[in-house]
């Protein structure tokens, strides 16, 4: 139950993303008294992945909600008490869920602002996790961050490591304007190392600019949540062969930090995105388009490519599903063709 | 106030029983300090419920002008609307509230302006009841600069302090106004959201998830069912396993309600905020009443249902009617001042729509704004990749 903390001389300590996730909202709920948290589990259970462990204990039933296995109502009960002047926290076990609330995310909460030319804002985030898990097969494991990403009207927000997940979450509880928050479940338990700035209650990440999480000269990886882990595992493979991969952590999918991958592609010369989720009308799909929209374009000197989930629904099997998602071995190939060596 | 001398009388009230009142007289010149005491002959029907709203009413002669005012102001300014619909000044979704004004005044006699209110896209009366003006609800039909959201939401999506619209989407609005009333509870501050649907979104899963949350945490949450006996072109026989929306809450108390008489909807109203504001959760209210036009302005309304019964609603129940004969009948008003409250309402629609039909469309710089609230200013993309257009909050 003790999350992984180990001391450093400088005041470092390693964190789990479910740790950062935790802190960030126990401090947010302290700071703020209209933010609460509902969701399925949320409270006695300390929450089905322990994200909200210890939250019930120490702020009780009126700001964390244990709510009935009833998505769409739920749902709307939360963008109604954010119209109201709350600040909800709305929790689906995973985003899978979020299908049956999508009409309470997008209708009444992304539209209305715009709708009521300004008079009516609503302060929520819709939290969970998304994308692949293990051995959940096709209905558990879905990305919904191109569906979200589609929207105007929500920030579409998605951490990779420890330190994301609190400048981010905080950030999205802060904001006031709805915010989809794409965990991943995967992550929840991988230790980060967070500096003492990091540390810090006040510690915000700006929602919309990426993070170049490491420099290289030779080709642009970007992407977003847990292959971002893959991409550098890929980069520091690759270095071995003295090709020096530029990764960039997206962190946010709406609004698309643009510039920060043109800057990068400008330098590079090559572009590949790596996403879980399925290719059709995706991420890298976006990427792709703006790059040829923009400046960046007369930079490439090869096709920008995408290496993404299989097409299909995600199968059971362990070998079968290992093999529908991005593998590092994918990325080495896809850079080594681009970058035709 | 005027002392006055009392009469006791005797009355016989329809089915045979007498009853005995009081009534106030006063000097039959001046209208001043005349109160009415009503008496329902037709009792509330309940479920789960110990008692109804009371079998008496007391109207005052200011509420009763006002709740004229209000109705006719409703009345005339959506039979404008119709108007203009058809001259194409009007384009979209728009449906009329005609017929079912007492409802919304009602309702809103029986709460506070600071009490919270959410319904579905039959809106333009309450959006009247809830503090918006004519003039902006008119302009925003129109889709003018001038309109109550600037002519970006139109007639589905008008909002106003406390009223959250206006809402599209068939039984979404029902989860919202559950939420509206969990932040009125979490709040502390004695208020209560009411919150509408029709006989057709009557049957939406998600009422009944909300019914279920509202009931758990004992929401302060009247929920309405507008009952017009038609969803679009079904009638409610051929939607719902049981017509009976008032017992439908099941666990949720419940009452069903002449919607077309406005103090009754008032005193039920009355009832169901006492009971929402001494803790004891939820309650739940059919108005029964009936929309004159057809679901839109695209429905005729005459496919699903006869003109003679149409007709019949128009000469036996109507609203406005009703409380205008109560009142003439008991000396609350005269007819030249109803005439002049007629011509001044009259005066107000002509000036609103006259307003509606000049002020200018939205500056096509507004096209991106409002995207966010409370952030800088940001790009937006157009229709192509070199228009970027400017947004702000």
């Amino acid at each position: 139950m003790a999350s992984l903390r180990c001391f450093l001389r400088s005041g470092k300590v390693f964190v789990t993303v479910r740790d950062a996730l935790n802190q960030a909202m126990d401090e947010e709920l302290e700071r703020d008294e209209r933010v609460f948290l509902l969701g399925e589990e949320v409270a006695q259970y300390d929450g089905a992945y322990k994200v909200s462990r210890g939250l019930w204990k120490k702020y009780g039933d009126k700001r964390i909600i244990d709510t009935p296995i009833t998505e769409m109502g739920f749902a709307g009960i939360a963008v109604g008490a954010a119209m109201a002047g709350l600040r909800p926290i709305c929790e689906f076990m995973t985003f899978n869920f979020s299908m049956q609330a999508i009409d309470q995310v997008i209708n009444s909460a992304a539209k209305t602002y715009y709708m009521s030319a300004g008079l009516q804002s609503v302060p929520i985030v819709f939290r969970g996790p998304n994308g692949s898990s293990a051995g959940v097969a096709a209905q558990h494991s879905q990305c919904f961050a191109a569906w979200y990403g589609h929207c105007p009207g929500l920030k579409v927000v998605s951490p990779w490591s420890a330190e994301d997940a609190r400048g981010l979450l905080k950030s999205a509880i802060r904001d006031d304007n709805p915010v989809v928050f794409l965990e991943n479940e995967l992550m929840y338990g991988v230790p980060f190392e967070m500096s003492e700035e990091v540390q810090s209650k006040d510690f915000l990440i700006p929602i919309g600019k990426a993070k170049i999480e490491r420099q290289g000269n030779h080709i642009t990886l970007v992407s977003h949540s847990r292959m971002i882990s893959l991409c550098l595992d890929a980069a520091a493979v690759l270095a071995k062969e003295g090709i020096e991969c530029e990764v960039i952590n997206m962190r946010t999918i709406r609004p698309l930090d643009a510039e920060a991958i043109e800057t990068s592609i400008m330098k590079t010369n090559h572009l590949v995105t790596v996403e879980g989720g399925w290719p059709q009308f995706g991420i890298g799909a976006e990427i792709l388009a703006r790059i040829m929209e923009g400046p960046a374009f007369n930079y490439l000197d090869a096709p920008a490519v995408r290496v993404t989930g299989v097409d299909i629904p995600m199968p059971y099997a362990k070998n079968l599903e290992d093999n529908s998602i991005p593998q590092i071995k994918d990325i080495i190939f896809s850079v080594k063709k681009t970058l035709n060596v | 106030c005027r002392k006055a001398s009392a009469k006791v009388i005797t009355i016989n009230v329809s089915g045979g029983n007498s009853k005995e009142i009081f009534e106030l007289f006063t000097n039959k010149l001046v209208f001043s300090d005349f109160y009415l005491f009503y008496i329902f002959w037709q009792k509330c029907d309940l479920h789960k419920l110990e008692e109804g709203p009371p079998l008496q009413a007391v109207l005052s002669r200011e509420e009763g002008l006002q709740y004229y005012r209000t109705m006719q102001t409703m009345r005339r300014m959506e039979l404008k609307a119709d108007q203009l619909y058809k001259q194409k000044i009007i384009r979209g979704f728009c449906h009329l509230y005609d017929g079912q004004e007492a409802c919304a005044v009602g309702i809103e006699a029986g709460i506070n302006l600071s009490d919270h209110l959410i319904t579905a896209y039959r809106a333009h009366g309450y959006t009247l009841t809830r503090g918006g003006t004519v003039r902006e609800i008119m302009a925003e039909l129109t889709g003018r600069r001038g309109g109550i959201a600037k002519g970006k939401g139109g007639s589905m999506h008008m909002y106003t302090k406390h009223f959250y619209g206006g809402n599209g989407i068939v039984g979404a609005q029902v989860p919202l106004g559950a939420g509206v009333a969990l932040a009125c509870k979490y709040l502390g501050k004695n208020e209560l959201c009411v919150c509408l649907y029709g006989d057709g979104a009557a049957n939406q899963g998600q009422i009944f998830e909300t019914y279920n949350m509202a009931s758990l945490w004992k929401l302060p949450c009247i929920f309405i069912c507008e009952n017009n006996k038609y969803g679009m072109g079904t009638s409610v026989e051929r939607a719902a396993a049981s017509t009976d929306y008032y017992k439908r809450g099941d666990f949720i108390p419940g009452l069903r309600v002449d919607g077309m008489d406005v103090l009754c909807v008032r005193e039920a109203t009355k009832l169901a905020a006492e009971h929402c504001r001494s803790g004891k959760g939820p309650i739940l209210m059919e108005l029964q009443t009936y929309r004159y036009h057809g679901h839109s302005m695209s429905d005729p309304g005459v496919s699903y249902r006869t003109r003679d019964e149409i007709q019949e609603v128009r000469s036996k129940s109507d609203p406005i009617s009703m409380l205008k004969d109560r009142m003439l009948s008991n000396n609350m008003a005269s007819v030249e001042e109803l005439k002049e409250i007629d011509v001044e309402v009259r005066k107000e629609i002509e000036d609103a729509a006259q307003f509606a039909t000049t002020d200018p469309e939205p500056p096509l710089d507004d096209l991106c704004n409002h995207i966010f609230y409370n952030d800088p200013p940001m790009e937006v993309r157009g229709t192509n990749p070199w228009t970027k257009l400017k947004s702000v909050s």
